[in-house]
């Protein structure tokens, strides 16, 4: 055991540690058993939501999974140039709005983009309503050159067999019609995407698969059943006019009567034209240097935009100043916080000190009035100083009438910073209270004495002595109070008018009215970031160790 | 040593009453006069008075009737930073927040004296108490006897001519006790302070104190020299409370000058020394020092009355034998003797004769 070289051992020969750590196991094994409740409660409820909050602050992929192809089609394209996109970006836009409209996905993307652009929330929604007359002079030449295109048979024949040896031809359109819905889609049960139509007809199959999975999984109906979308009649408008038609399987004598009729009004049309003709907006640099600028599935536009920049395909830009708000509330919300935390000291400590320094009755009197507000609701306490502080509320009717102020010039102390700070104060007071009172509770008297007696003023004694050891209170009360100030919401939003209104309550909005969620959690992740910062200040300037709770 | 009255005072307390509460008085008619240079030590039970005195000379509570003086000037309503009294505290009071160094030197700046000399005085200071090493740690480094002599120090560097200490001892251990009993005591003679101690530890009493003011409800009972106060205590409180003490109650039968008899209450016959007796038939408590009790006939007078008494316990303890017996109807009456070769050592059940000497017995009021 006393062996000086080699490492301790216990008396059967194990290493002292081993020995040790394994007798502390079952100890060790029941602590963490005492606060796996309370452990996994607060990851459920806590960390998690904030890991999914910093998440959404910078995934913005709505674009690129509503218009998959749209997308990368648009890689290609220079917005500085004055070329519109290609001839295949529309295209790839008619089948992936036709897929979103169908899904109805294609609203929510347009109000993304409209946070950035105004107007393209109408255009999508328009755009939507109109693509089922796309081509329709295809269509009807379609329609003239064969009659049994309109029934539904036609089509199932063409594209569906059950002859398992097809193998799963579907994949790629399944791939891209779930995520353009956002739904797992797929085929019904021994039903498969037919090879010789797949090889023969790209185009028209994978419209066709998508249109066949959608119905069977989303309308919980039979494909065979129901006629197609108009994206599969122009798709196949497309195949047949691509060139040779090399397909000798079902329907192939329908097929070549169609191919033939079709050349024509195909020759006339094209997907930008049809875009044009729906809306002239769809010319618009603009709107496509937005589509792209949020094609990535990570942005740090709301990042930007919560501090008055924005992304515009020219890059980050700062918004007008009629527009730009929130550096304006960061500040805001900052310097009236610390004026919150101040006050509060100011009031607290005055009041912290008698109830140390009086006989215990006296002081729990006191303690049950500091903390008799916690017993009433903060809306009750927040509407009271409603009542209050208003034009014609009691204090203003009390100034009055004690002639401090004059009737026509009464004080504006709500709706704005005044109100918001006064009624915070008041509620936040406990907070720098309670842990004020228990370090100064901590502190014998025997120190004030001890200073007055070494010859020390009652000022002196009070500044060099009592002061510096309240200052872990002071600490321990900023910090509470600060922090929660900083991210108070209900108070300015009932006594802060526009003017008293802080970071919290925007957030609120994009959380609750403009369903930003991704704005939001980017105000809320830089509202972290800052009080995280602070702390870290507080650490290196006081030292976390001088915040105390308790003597 | 300073005992002699015609001195003039330093200290002294008029006619001081005090009442927390407008009903009950805390100290009632104190008076009190200590020459300059003397070591008093005001010792009693808790509650007794002993710390608002002290509280009332240090200024941190007020007299409700009465005069303070110090040095001939009243000082009732003289703030305690004025007053340039020394105090140590029983928590010692060290301010946490500053080195012992800034500690010794607090006092100083307020007096606003210049850095030099500030620095040379903590110095002094803290070699003074055997510290000079520990001026840059906190009070939290220190042990709780380095705390209490930097508390001393803390009190002496401004060289107050008093110096109260509110029994600065009691939470330290026995030995270090000792020790610091003997610093102090020799620091206080050294410097030539007058100092007030308070404590209730009564040994620390007895070693320390020129003399001693015994303190029970509210009124001085005994202000006398320790060997006094333990070899001549004027009534049965102080009797008790210093030293240990066999008490036998019984009735005045006879006074004869410096002598009396007494009648106990079990029907012996014994001498005693009238204290606060005047009259026959007075009941009384007599108080006799366990050491003082005499087993050995030969050495008693030849006309002394004896008691019979029998031998309950024997303890040995090392320096002396402690004999518990029964005398006289009470089985409490404890017998020291010195451990020396020749002493006799009592065996339990042994029936012995005990007596003492009239002057060592005190007949005390009931």
């Amino acid at each position: 055991m006393t062996d000086a070289t080699g490492p301790i051992v216990a008396a059967d020969g194990r290493p002292l540690k081993a020995s040790l750590s394994r007798a502390l196991r079952r100890e060790k094994l029941r602590a963490f058993l005492l606060i796996l409740p309370l452990l996994a409660f607060v990851v459920i409820s806590f960390i998690a939501p904030i890991f999914d909050m910093l998440f959404r602050s910078v995934q913005d992929d709505i674009t690129s999974r509503t218009l998959p192809q749209t997308v990368v089609a648009l890689n290609d394209w220079d917005y500085t140039g004055d070329a519109r996109p290609s001839e295949q970006t529309y295209e790839a836009l008619y089948f992936d709005m036709f897929m979103a409209a169908e899904a109805k996905k294609h609203t929510a993307l347009g109000s993304r983009l409209n946070y950035e652009t105004t107007g393209i929330s109408s255009l999508f929604r328009q755009t939507g309503r109109g693509l089922d007359d796309v081509g329709e002079d295809v269509i009807e030449a379609m329609e003239d050159a064969s009659a049994a295109l309109d029934d539904s048979a036609f089509w199932a024949g063409l594209f569906l067999t059950d002859d398992r040896s097809a193998g799963d031809k579907a994949a790629s359109a399944r791939a891209w019609a779930s995520t353009v819905s956002d739904q797992a889609l797929s085929l019904p049960a021994d039903v498969y995407l037919a090879n010789a139509a797949e090889a023969a007809l790209p185009n028209a199959a994978r419209q066709y698969a998508a249109f066949a999975m959608f119905t069977h999984t989303v309308d919980e109906d039979v494909p065979a059943e129901e006629d197609p979308w108009e994206a599969v009649w122009i798709a196949l408008a497309q195949d047949l006019t691509a060139g040779e038609l090399a397909y000798d399987g079902p329907e192939a004598a329908e097929l070549r009567a169609v191919q033939a009729a079709v050349a024509g009004p195909m020759a006339d049309f094209t997907f930008t034209d049809a875009f044009l003709a729906q809306d002239d907006d769809w010319g618009e640099a603009s709107v496509w240097g937005t589509i792209q600028t949020f094609s990535s599935p990570y942005t740090a536009g709301y990042f930007l935009t919560a501090i008055d920049l924005e992304l515009t395909p020219d890059g980050a830009q700062a918004v007008e100043d009629d527009v730009a708000i929130y550096i304006t509330l960061f500040w805001r919300t900052l310097w009236m916080s610390m004026t919150i935390t101040f006050s509060c000291i100011l009031l607290g400590y005055p009041i912290a000190w008698l109830m140390a320094n009086l006989p215990d009755r006296s002081a729990n009197l006191i303690m049950i009035l500091v903390l008799l507000p916690f017993w009433t609701s903060l809306l009750v306490r927040t509407s009271a100083w409603k009542v209050l502080l208003q034009q014609q509320g009691v204090i203003n009717d009390t100034l009055v009438w004690i002639g401090l102020v004059g009737d026509g010039s009464r004080l504006a102390l709500i709706n704005n910073a005044t109100g918001t700070i006064i009624a915070m104060t008041h509620i936040l007071l406990p907070f720098m209270i309670l842990p004020l009172y228990s370090v100064m509770k901590g502190i014998p008297p025997s120190y004030l004495r001890a200073a007055k007696s070494l010859g020390a003023t009652n000022w002196t004694a009070f500044w060099r002595v009592y002061f510096p050891q309240s200052v872990p209170g002071i600490g321990a009360g900023s910090i509470l109070v600060f922090i929660l100030s900083i991210g108070y919401y209900i108070t300015p939003e009932i006594v802060g008018g526009t003017k008293g209104v802080f970071i919290s309550n925007r957030i609120a909005y994009h959380i609750s009215s403009s369903l930003n969620w991704g704005l939001a959690a980017a105000l809320g992740t830089i509202l972290l970031v800052v009080v995280l910062a602070l702390y870290w200040a507080y650490d290196r300037i006081v030292g976390i160790d001088n915040v105390k709770l308790g003597g | 040593m300073a005992t002699a009255s015609d001195e003039r005072a330093f200290v002294e307390f008029e006619r001081v009453q005090k009442s927390y509460d407008g009903e009950t008085l805390v100290v009632k008619d104190l008076n009190l006069s200590m020459p300059k240079g003397e070591f008093l030590t005001m010792l009693g039970p808790s509650g007794s008075g002993k710390t608002t005195c002290l509280m009332m000379l240090a200024g941190f509570e007020t007299a409700t009737h009465g005069d303070i003086r110090l040095d001939g000037n009243p000082i009732n309503n003289i703030p305690p930073h004025k007053r340039g009294i020394g105090m140590v505290f029983q928590n010692y009071a060290l301010f946490p927040h500053m080195t012992v160094a800034e500690n010794l030197s607090f006092p100083l700046e307020v007096r606003k004296m210049g850095k030099s000399d500030r620095e040379a005085k903590v110095k002094r200071a803290l070699d003074m108490v055997q510290m000079g090493a520990f001026g840059g740690r906190r009070p939290a480094q220190l042990s709780g006897g380095q705390q209490q002599r930097i508390a001393l120090a803390r009190a002496l560097v401004f060289e107050p001519e008093l110096v109260l200490m509110d029994e600065p001892l009691g939470a330290l251990d026995k030995q270090l006790r000792e020790t610091l009993q003997f610093e102090i005591t020799r620091l206080a003679h050294d410097l030539g302070i007058t100092v007030v101690y308070v404590t209730h530890d009564q040994t620390e009493a007895l070693t320390m104190s020129d003399r001693v003011a015994v303190f029970e409800a509210g009124r001085i009972q005994q202000l006398a020299p320790p060997d006094e106060l333990y070899e001549a205590p004027i009534n049965s409180f102080v009797a008790q409370f210093i030293g240990e003490n066999n008490t036998l109650e019984g009735v005045i039968t006879a006074i004869q000058g410096d002598t009396c008899t007494v009648k106990l209450d079990s029907g012996d016959i014994i001498d005693a020394k009238p204290v606060n007796v005047s009259s026959v038939g007075e009941r009384t408590k007599v108080s006799i020092r366990p050491e003082r009790v005499e087993f050995n006939r030969e050495r008693l007078h030849a006309d002394a009355h004896t008691l019979k008494a029998e031998v309950l316990e024997f303890i040995y303890m090392g320096d002396i034998f402690r004999t518990r017996l029964r005398v006289a109807g009470t089985d409490d009456f404890i017998v020291k003797t010195r451990n020396a070769p020749d002493q006799r050592r009592l065996t339990p059940g042994e029936q012995i004769e005990i007596g003492w000497l009239p002057e060592d017995c005190r007949a005390l009021d009931a």
